[in-house]
């Protein structure tokens, strides 16, 4: 059995007549130190199917487990990084991720908790912002703490919800650098979800597209292999990054885009061609 | 440069404006139409010892209107209490429980328009003294804003707020302290600030009708008396307090205003 494993997973919103099917039959595997990112349309489910991963919302079939267990609500074993950083805006930024280092390691005294905050604000580059609210932050700090919140709770799996989705593109690529240097440290299981096909070459070891929702279920894993530390300028003119990269894009632009039901396909959401678009 | 300024200055007299539109209306009803109004120059005349000596206590009810506004305000300031210690979690209640909103939600609009003259009379029954019965018609009218605002602060918690407690796993205190209190705040004060200014309206008929010290009460008194510059002399006193007080709580309300 994997280390996280999902198994005919299917989750709807509404009832009676507005119910709609978001997710259908998703069967993913993650390995122990993993790096997966989830791939797929905007609107297509993906937030969804991290919330299940993280516990805070049921799949109405199949199971999601972790370690063996079943996963039945959030815990400190699962990092979350949300897409809208999600940072308490009355709390500067060590008492945001004080917060739930607090709760975690309660059995540990003040100073070793506070020390062990500092050293995650050290983490992501934040220790002259340490008192500062996050309003006084701009967004790629914002997420910054939202990281160090997470994984100063030391989970077995990050995950990383359109993390750098809300970020210029420059701060964006800093923050995904950044972000590798990390994974190279802790080798931490992550699953990275996901519009920005680039993102997720650079920094995952398997791409598994989402095809189009509703009822968007997961295509064939595709392996980057690429070798790491993996350079954002010398990538760009690999012939393995563009195969694996035209790969993705070929089969979201191809078979990933034919809804599973006998409804016929519409346009592409604008929204989704976009960042399609700006990959290709 | 100079003309700017100028501006600027003529700009922030405007409201003397309005303050003279008024005192000329008033000077005008009473020397035509309403003969029992007495004019603006009379009202001070009559009032001025006690303008002038504000705190004066020359006998039981012949006392200087800052000082009787005290007596009002200590009484207001102990039903507010009492309506925001009761409101609050009331509000918090029916923010967070369907099943108590749904229970409860008939009973509070049925109650909330009910006038303080109502309430009154209700708790002479209930407590047999007029000092309880004041404080009860002063918190029960004046709770109704802080109940509904902190029930819609509570159910405006962004739901990332909610996912983010849960994924930290939050106890349920620091869940209450670090989360919900703080996300509330802001509506919870707009609560507040609502709440005073009726505590405030509700004052006056509660003196009123139980003859209570208070600048309510010696408005009524005076209209006895047949003293009429006095009512106006009240008048005017209670609204620059109830100004007062609501430039105050709006000082304070921006303050817990956060994000």
């Amino acid at each position: 059995m994997a280390f996280l494993e999902l198994r005919g997973v299917t989750k709807a919103f509404g009832a009676g007549r507005n119910r709609l099917e978001v997710l259908s039959g998703i069967d993913l595997c993650v390995e122990r130190g993993e790096f997966v990112a989830v791939v797929g349309y905007s609107g297509s489910g993906k937030t969804t199917l991290l919330s299940l991963i993280a516990g805070l919302a049921r799949p109405d079939a199949g199971t999601v487990s972790l370690d063996g267990g079943p996963v039945a609500g959030p815990g400190p074993d699962r990092g979350v990084v949300f897409q809208s950083y999600s940072l308490l805006p009355w709390l500067t930024v060590f008492e945001n991720v004080k917060l739930g280092v607090d709760q975690v390691f309660a059995h540990w005294s003040e100073t070793e908790r506070r020390a062990h905050v500092e050293r995650h604000i050290a983490l992501v580059n934040l220790t002259a912002a340490r008192d500062k609210r996050p309003a006084e932050l701009s967004g790629g700090m914002r997420q910054r703490v939202a990281v160090a919140r997470a994984l100063a709770l030391d989970p077995e799996v990050l995950l990383l919800d359109e993390p750098f989705g809300a970020l210029d593109a420059l701060t964006r690529a800093t923050l995904q650098d950044e972000l590798e240097a990390l994974w190279e440290r802790d080798q931490k299981t992550v699953v990275l979800v996901t519009n920005d096909v680039d993102e997720a070459v650079l920094l995952a070891d398997r791409i598994v597209p989402l095809t189009i929702g509703p009822r968007a279920t997961l295509g064939p894993a595709i392996e980057v292999g690429l070798p790491r530390p993996r350079d954002r300028k010398a990538v760009n003119h690999d012939a393995r990054f563009k195969a694996v990269r035209g790969r993705v894009i070929d089969y979201l632009l191809g078979p990933g885009r034919r809804r599973p039901s006998a409804v016929a396909t519409g346009p592409l959401p604008a929204a989704a061609a976009v960042a399609l678009e700006a990959s290709a | 440069m100079a003309n700017e300024t100028l501006r600027k200055i003529l700009f922030g007299l405007l409201p003397l404006v309005g303050i003279g539109g008024v005192l000329m209306l008033w000077s005008i009803s009473s020397q035509t139409w309403s003969r029992n109004l007495p004019s603006p120059a009379k009202t001070w005349e009559t009032s001025r010892p006690y303008v002038v000596e504000p705190l004066a206590k020359r006998g039981e009810m012949d006392q200087g209107v800052l000082r009787f506004a005290w007596y009002s305000l200590v009484l207001v300031a102990k039903g507010y209490a009492l309506a925001l210690l009761v409101g609050t979690p009331l509000g918090f209640l029916l923010g967070t429980s369907k099943l108590f909103a749904k229970s409860f939600d008939v009973v509070i609009q049925v109650l909330r328009p009910v006038s303080p003259l109502a309430w009154l009379p209700l708790g002479l029954v209930l407590f047999e003294n007029s000092k309880p019965a004041a404080l009860f018609t002063i918190a029960i009218c004046a709770m109704w804003p802080t109940v509904l605002n902190t029930a819609m602060g509570v159910r405006a918690i962004p739901q990332d707020f909610l996912n983010v407690a849960r994924v930290l796993r939050l106890s349920p205190t620091k869940r209450l302290f670090k989360v919900l209190l703080p996300a509330t705040l802001p509506y919870m004060f707009t609560g507040f600030r609502l709440s005073l200014g009726i505590a405030w309206l509700v004052i006056v008929a509660v003196e009123m009708l139980t003859g209570a010290p208070g600048i309510g009460g010696f408005l009524w008194q005076e209209y006895n008396s047949l003293i009429y510059e006095h009512i106006l002399l009240c008048i005017a006193t209670i609204g620059f307090i109830g100004f007062a007080l609501d430039a105050a709580m709006s000082a304070v309300e921006r303050r817990f205003r956060t994000a």
